[in-house]
């Protein structure tokens, strides 16, 4: 690399020689433009975040019926404007740990039970209000009471008492929870003036981007929040996110340069996209998997040996290379994995097993087929996957039976409701949430029926255990007797497979939620 | 009376009384949507308490005949009510919704109609030689491909490729007409290869038919040329079936093109009638159905009264 071609290189990285203009000059200096973009883009990467530029985003998961009302929100859509516009509590950070947004420091009591937060002081609604302990109080409190609608009451119902003290928020838990406050970086407890009582539609936050435009279904335009309290992130003028609900328009939208950053790659084309020129495809390990569940209370389920049989009769490894044609890994029947902190590695994976399947089968002395019902929406290739499923328990004597169900209405009618069925979960930060969420004997999600009462006590037990070694122990045979004995067949953790042009940069890998967990659009920066 | 205007009238009030029907239909047929609007609005993330909260809130629990002729004066007054599943007004929603719809429909009524009577013309002046063949081969070809092929077609190299037109067709109230245009460029071009054969097949087995009679042939003893013989003698006598092909594409046009608005990611009233099914919105649905139900119905009265206009010994009545 001469001097001139160094000397070229960063000028484009600070952008003051636009890139067309530096890609032909480097030509003339025999550089081709492959390796001159790789450069640039390294360069421009060591440069530390620009500000300015717009960034327009293409979304699968809107509809619209959406809300500007967090306590609503469900699909991917929402989430990606929450996650820009709203400010919580506190971040699961991409290493796991917790980062203090509206919460500017935390403590809890030595048994776990209280949670004192102090408010971090200076920050700003959209509306110029400053964000007070008592907004922060109201926003939990209109999350958890008896009217609320919000998909965050399930976590907000360990909290038996909400109260402000000055610039401090006081929390009372009902058992001890060492985990508090990463339920309270869910993407529904944005932090509204007054709770958002006044008007939960109102669109006014605390985040780096305020609404300009809402038109559900179609597009959310949002602009730079001037007074945000965080310099750090925040670097585009403006955001704006097109809903595009069809992966082929998607694509095609990303590589004709309408769109920047887009999500939901299938993993069917993720391949070919990434081949295209000034394509980046990023595939993110998450907590998200798909499974098939079995409620262990119903007949035939309710034998041991035949969930066991079911489990050893399903070829996980083929379904990764099958059905996410690589972009994930396989599961082992609970719904943990290393992407979740205190996770125990030593636990043996379960592998497909015909010959132990028929023992098992057999063992449960059940004859005749097994009817599984499954949906387009259960999860991605569900139909396929159950496929799959029933020619691998075929080869162990076990039949399966495929009722495939219509999409519309399968959340209500067939999960959680018949036995045996295709189904997903998007992963929880911490294994408390996801345990507490849908295998503890009272929970609203108990989709397996698993009622265990050692399971729960021990469940409690880890939630208030400060020491990290016995809680990881404890997790650890919790997630044993789930393996074991749970009505959870789980072949496969997903990979979030996001993509986006060489016009921005900055991405980083966070397992917890697609879109480096939503804040790609305020974390990345524009490249030109 | 004068027999026309007589007639006329006729044809409204049976389109005012087919609309009542309809929205009966639309009524009793929402009614019996399996699925509960509650658990749609809050998915796979409901807990009980919060379904029965929201079900209370959105008083599903009054009699259907009440609720009928509560929504039908309403509706009547222009007040389409609030979208259950988020709060905001109906009216304001679908109106922009609607234009956006229409605009789309326009362009490619523009494009497609007058092009296809031509090439129907054209198909008839050269019938059974190689321009009738293409015309038709071409024409076929478009409308039996499906509508999104034709659109993953058409925007991988309109955009993809050549990057003459967007790929996402999204327009706003912020857009010149220019920009507009250039917008539902790929969209209206994809319409048009649809409808076309259609109404172009139509125009040429309907002139086809007039060509057989006696005036035609005298019309070709004066020396006539052949392409006015069709255009100026032929082709009014052939407009009745003609214009009511054009009115079923048009309508096609208007109620029709969701696939196309998902494929461009174009906001008008398809997409916006599938999302509320989907979430069990009710009140749009409804909406959405009244306001389909009156244009379909609108066109083809349309197509009756100029059909009977058309007609001399209506309008000429001895």
């Amino acid at each position: 690399m001469n001097d001139e071609f160094r000397y070229l290189l960063a000028r484009a990285a600070r952008g003051s020689l636009d890139r067309r203009a530096f890609l032909g000059r480097a030509a003339a200096l025999g550089v081709t433009s492959t390796v001159a973009t790789g450069l640039l883009s390294k360069a421009v990467l060591a440069q530390g975040p620009r500000q300015g530029g717009s960034l327009v985003m293409g979304l699968q998961g809107g509809e619209s019926t959406n809300s500007l009302d967090p306590a609503l929100a469900a699909s991917q859509v929402p989430f990606s404007y929450l996650k820009v516009s709203g400010e919580p509590l506190v971040n699961i950070g991409a290493d796991g740990n917790l980062q203090g947004r509206i919460a500017e420091e935390w403590t809890a009591s030595p048994d776990a039970t209280e949670w004192r937060f102090k408010i971090r002081s200076g920050v700003e609604f959209h509306n110029g209000q400053t964000v007070t302990a008592e907004d922060v109080a109201q926003t939990l409190r209109r999350h958890s009471n008896e009217d609320s609608q919000s998909g965050a009451l399930g976590i907000m119902r360990g909290i038996s008492s909400i109260a402000v003290e000055g610039d401090t928020l006081v929390l009372q838990t009902e058992g001890p929870n060492a985990d508090l406050p990463f339920l309270l970086a869910d993407y529904h407890l944005m932090i509204q003036p007054n709770g958002g009582f006044d008007d939960a539609t109102a669109g006014i936050f605390a985040g780096a981007y305020k609404w300009v435009e809402n038109e559900p279904g179609v597009r959310h335009v949002l602009e730079k929040h001037a007074n945000y309290w965080d310099s750090s992130v925040g670097h585009f003028n403006s955001i704006e996110m097109l809903v595009i609900n069809d992966s082929t328009a998607r694509n095609s939208a990303l590589q004709s340069g309408q769109v920047q950053l887009i999500n939901r790659v299938e993993p069917r084309v993720a391949g070919l996209l990434a081949r295209a020129p000034g394509i980046h495809v990023e595939s993110t390990a998450g907590r998200g998997h798909y499974v098939f569940i079995m409620h262990c209370n119903t007949a035939p389920f309710d034998n041991n040996d035949l969930r066991m049989a079911l489990k050893l009769a399903i070829d996980r490894q083929d379904m990764v290379d099958r059905i996410l044609r690589g972009y994930g890994s396989v599961g082992n029947d609970m719904p943990i994995n290393a992407s979740y902190p205190l996770f125990d590695e030593s636990i043996p994976q379960r592998q497909y097993d015909p010959d132990q399947a028929r023992f098992h089968y057999e063992r449960s002395g059940h004859s005749g087929p097994i009817q599984l019902r499954t949906s387009e929406v259960a999860f991605p290739g569900a139909v396929d996957a159950a496929q799959l499923f029933k020619e691998s328990a075929a080869a162990a004597g076990i039949d399966i039976e495929i009722l495939r169900e219509p999409g519309d209405g399968y959340w209500s009618e067939v999960w959680n409701v018949q036995p045996f069925s295709a189904s997903y979960w998007g992963g929880r930060p911490v294994q408390d949430q996801m345990y507490s969420t849908a295998y503890l004997s009272n929970a609203d999600w108990n989709d397996t029926r698993f009622f265990n009462e050692h399971f729960d006590e021990l469940l409690l037990q880890a939630r208030g255990e400060l020491d990290q070694t016995r809680r990881k122990a404890m997790y650890s045979e919790m997630g044993m007797m789930v393996r074991d004995e749970g009505g959870l067949i789980c072949p496969m953790f997903n990979d979030f497979i996001d993509a986006y042009n060489d016009q921005i940069t900055g991405w980083v890998t966070n397992p917890n939620l697609e879109m480096m967990d939503g804040l790609a659009p305020v974390q990345m920066w524009s490249a030109e | 009376m004068h027999p026309v205007l007589k007639l006329v009238i006729q044809r409204l009030a049976l389109g005012l009384l087919l609309l009542l029907a309809a929205s009966v239909l639309i009524f009793v047929g929402t009614q019996i949507l399996p699925g509960d609007v509650a658990q749609a609005i809050l998915g796979q993330g409901a807990t009980p308490e919060a379904l029965a909260n929201l079900r209370s809130e959105l008083g599903l629990d009054e009699p259907a005949f009440t609720r009928y002729i509560e929504w039908l004066s309403s509706a009547l007054q222009g007040d389409l009510g609030t979208a259950l599943s988020n709060g905001r007004d109906i009216a304001s929603s679908i109106g922009g919704r609607l234009q956006n719809t229409l605009f789309l429909a326009a362009v490619a009524a523009c494009i497609s109609v007058p092009l296809a009577i031509f090439l129907g013309l054209l198909a008839v002046r050269y019938r059974d030689r190689w321009p009738d063949k293409l015309i038709s081969a071409i024409t076929l070809t478009s409308i039996s491909l499906p509508e999104f092929l034709l659109g993953y077609v058409i925007m991988y190299f309109f955009s993809v490729q050549w990057g003459l037109f967007p790929s996402v067709s999204n327009i706003n109230s912020g857009m010149s007409f220019l920009e507009k245009l250039n917008a539902v460029a790929l969209p209206a071009m994809v319409l048009t290869l649809v409808v076309l054969a259609h109404m172009m097949r139509m125009t040429r087995a309907a002139i086809l038919n007039v060509m057989q009679s006696a005036y035609v042939e005298t019309a070709e003893l004066k020396g006539l040329r052949r392409f006015t013989i069709i255009a100026r003698h032929a082709m009014p006598n052939a407009i009745a079936p003609i214009v009511n092909v054009v009115m079923i594409n048009l309508a096609y046009l208007v109620v029709g093109v969701v696939v196309i608005e998902v494929v461009f990611v174009y906001p008008g009233m398809g997409q916006y009638l599938v999302d509320h099914v989907a979430k069990r919105d009710v009140p749009v649905v409804q909406a959405c159905g009244l306001i389909f139900a009156t244009i379909y119905i609108g066109l083809n009265i349309l197509a009756d009264v100029i059909s009977i206009l058309s007609n001399p010994r209506l309008r000429h009545p001895k």
